[in-house]
């Protein structure tokens, strides 16, 4: 965890394995509605972070917040070992990190080149259309985009479609890490077995890959590291190979606290051995500060799988 | 849909945007023609509507009155239509971000009364009145800028105070006088009213657009065949630029037979092709259409969306000043009444019904010529039939709501064409 990152940022792309994006702690709030509490994420260079929850677990808003859309109310961010403010999109985008959201964010009446390049177009003065257009067909043919013509608005894109034009335009920026919200949530076999191959060749250019998805064939097939989220909170960090898909959905559900599988995890020795999160007493103590305020459904919930030496949270390595 | 084999000719290489196997062949000038007859009925009707309506309306006024069409008439008409023109050339950019703003007319007669008191009342040289007048402008267009941004209020409240605020600080500034007369051999009138193109000097600049069009187009053209994109043939381009330089040499021909063209117009023609550029081939222009379109993905994609409305909101105000200005020295006076009554309406219809949509992120800025074109030669048709401004309302009021039809129709073929 403390692998030595670059300290000078430069262009070049940090060897596999340097960590370059962690979040401690992070907490937003809408109003009354604690968003997210005390968020631990890291992410190295060369890995898939699937990031996995039930609906209202906060992903999204996870996402926001590293994408600048959202200001995180505390806690730190730090980019290849610097701490960092992502205060807006452009904050994200300077630091390396693109994003693709679920509802992908097109402009419709745009066409497919004009959405590709939107907000760093070309030679803005005067827009370089051709050096746009080729660099367009580029990049859809690395993702063998089914795009008959990039000249048409996005309006007349189907959903497939317009994901890869998403995907496409998040690589665009050359970023570091690349957050894809639910990338296979609209697609056919074909293009989900596509965007799979390309979530596994932007591991191999040493990106940083954060996928949400709630589809476990997909998490299991390409993700390194699983981060569970349940209601606003870290619910687990697995390893992927030696976590079963019914663990995560447990992480997920919050069925750990549920006796049955409480005795069975007693009884079961072939349960992955599991220890405490890397930061554990910081984690702890800031359940004991932040959790009082909580519902007792919550905290329950939370302090079974944090106190519960036999909880379903493995670290990595 | 049928998907017909490709048609590729064998060892030709393919373009690199052509390769996909659904793409269907359109070359030649019949390719042209055929991919245009896809585009119209896919809703996508770009300024054919207008163009005819502006043939059917010119056709029935030289039937009712042959004077319609005199090269002294058409003078008239580029004249009278640039003040309101340039105030809808503003609307235009509002009407892209999706945005309105109601108060043109005012802001234009504050304007106007701005640069009449500065100029005649207290005496400053005319450069001076005019650049306070803009300033007047740019300030109003800040102000709707603070509300909507950091208030959130929508733009057709901001606009509608501003309607009456400003009206109410023109009627102040003319209190004294009621109304102010610019003198007529100042170069600001003369502008306006006397100054028009030598033949030679229009003709020149007719041969040199043309030349521009056609270079652009080739250079373009050529750009994408050196990057192996498919381009337009240098045929068809030939073929354009012959009927642009034919449409356009004709025209100032017969404007030329009367006073010629008019310095304003083409003042006008000039903020009209600055605004096109900037609206299609810079960064700044695909910010305003992007946040037209979808200001959520706009502001996701790094664009600073409150800048985009900021500029949206100034360049509308600096425009309607600058028509304002116009229209005082058109008249040769800046009154109460400059910028009231139909000037906000007749711009806002013109943008509409040059085919700028109302819901954002479709349009361009000739829009504002045809849409003015349309406008100005009801209204001076009817004056010439002697008939009272109630038909000239009725009638402005029909063709606006004929072109939101339209507008609306198209909306839905685009929709059933997949083209949102």
């Amino acid at each position: 965890m403390t692998a030595p990152a670059t300290d000078s940022p430069t262009t070049q792309r940090p060897k596999v394995g340097t960590e370059l994006l962690a979040l401690r702690g992070v907490t937003k709030h809408f109003g009354a509605v604690a968003a997210l509490t005390g968020i631990d994420l890291t992410v190295h260079a060369g890995e898939v972070v699937a990031l996995v929850g039930d609906n209202g677990a906060g992903k999204s808003t996870l996402v926001k917040v590293l994408a600048g859309v959202h200001a995180a109310d505390s806690g730190t961010i730090s980019f290849e070992g610097q701490d960092v403010r992502i205060h807006s999109p452009a904050d994200a985008q300077d630091l390396g990190i693109a994003t693709v959201y679920q509802d992908l964010a097109l402009c419709e009446n745009l066409n497919v080149v004009e959405n590709l390049f939107l907000g760093q177009e070309l030679r803005p003065a005067r827009l370089d259309d051709v050096s746009m257009e080729v660099k367009a067909w580029e990049l859809l043919r690395q993702l063998s985009a089914k795009i008959p013509t990039v000249r048409i608005p996005v309006a007349s894109l189907s959903g497939g479609q317009r994901q890869t034009v998403a995907i496409a335009r998040s690589l665009l920026g050359a970023p570091k890490i690349i957050i894809l919200d639910e990338p296979t949530a609209a697609l056919g076999v074909a293009q989900t077995a596509e965007v799979l191959n390309l979530v596994e060749r932007l591991r191999e250019n040493g990106h940083g890959v954060i996928m949400i998805s709630h589809n476990m064939a997909d998490v299991l097939a390409v993700a390194d590291t699983v981060a569970v989220l349940r209601l606003g909170r870290n619910n687990g960090f697995f390893t992927v190979g030696d976590v079963s898909i019914e663990q995560i959905i447990a992480a997920i559900t919050g069925a750990t606290d549920n006796a049955v599988t409480q005795r069975a995890s007693r009884r079961d020795p072939a349960t992955p051995e599991t220890e405490a999160p890397p930061d554990a007493t910081t984690d702890s103590t800031r359940d004991a500060t932040t959790d009082a305020g909580e519902s007792d459904d919550t905290a329950s919930a939370r302090d079974d799988s944090s106190s519960n030496p036999t909880a379903l949270t493995s670290e990595k390595e | 849909m049928t998907t017909a084999p490709p048609k590729v000719p064998q060892g030709a290489p393919v373009a690199s945007d052509r390769l996909d196997e659904r793409l269907q062949a359109r070359e030649g000038l019949s390719g042209w023609v055929q991919s245009w007859i896809d585009r119209f009925r896919g809703g996508d009707l770009g300024l054919l509507p207008v163009i005819v309506g502006i043939v059917v309306i010119w056709t029935t006024f030289q039937i009712l009155n042959p004077i319609f069409l005199s090269s002294a008439n058409l003078v008239n008409l580029t004249l009278e239509s640039v003040a309101t023109g340039v105030i809808a050339l503003g609307i235009v950019f509002v009407l892209l971000l999706g945005e309105i703003d109601l108060s043109v007319g005012s802001v234009s007669g504050l304007s106007a009364a701005t640069v009449a008191t500065l100029f005649v009342v207290k005496g400053f040289p005319a450069p001076v009145a005019i650049a306070a007048s803009i300033g007047v402008g740019v300030v109003v267009g800040l102000i709707y800028t603070l509300m909507f941004n950091r208030f959130g209020v929508p733009s057709f409240v901001i606009s509608l105070a501003g309607l009456l605020a400003f009206l109410g600080v023109q009627l102040w500034l003319l209190g004294e006088q009621g109304s102010i007369n610019l003198p007529f051999d100042s170069g600001l009138v003369r502008f306006a009213q006397i100054s028009f193109m030598p033949d030679a000097v229009s003709y020149v600049l007719v041969l040199v657009a043309v030349a521009a069009v056609f270079a652009s187009g080739f250079y373009n053209a050529k750009a994408r065949r050196d990057k192996g994109l498919s381009a337009p043939s240098t045929n068809g381009l030939l073929i354009k630029s012959g009927a642009l330089l034919v449409g356009l040499g004709v025209a100032t021909w017969y404007l030329n037979r009367d006073r010629g063209v008019g310095w304003m117009f083409v003042f006008f023609l000039v903020l009209i092709v600055i605004s096109n550029y900037m609206l299609t081939r810079t960064k700044w222009g695909r910010s305003i259409f992007a946040v037209g379109g979808n200001a959520e993905a706009a502001r996701r994609s790094g664009i600073n969306v409150n800048r985009v409305y900021a500029w949206g909101f100034v360049v509308c105000s600096v425009l309607a000043s600058v028509g304002g200005i116009l229209a005082a020295a058109r008249l040769g006076s800046a009154t109460p009444a400059t910028g009231t009554g139909d000037v906000n309406l007749n711009a806002i219809a013109a943008a509409v019904i040059g085919g700028t949509s109302l819901f954002g992120g479709r349009g361009s800025a000739w829009a504002a010529l045809v849409g003015i074109i349309v406008i100005t030669s009801i209204t001076s048709g009817l004056t010439l039939l002697n008939l009272s401004s109630g038909y000239r309302f009725m009638v402005t009021g029909a063709v606006l709501l004929l072109a939101v039809a339209l507008d609306s129709v198209a909306r839905r073929s685009r929709a059933s064409h997949g083209k949102g």
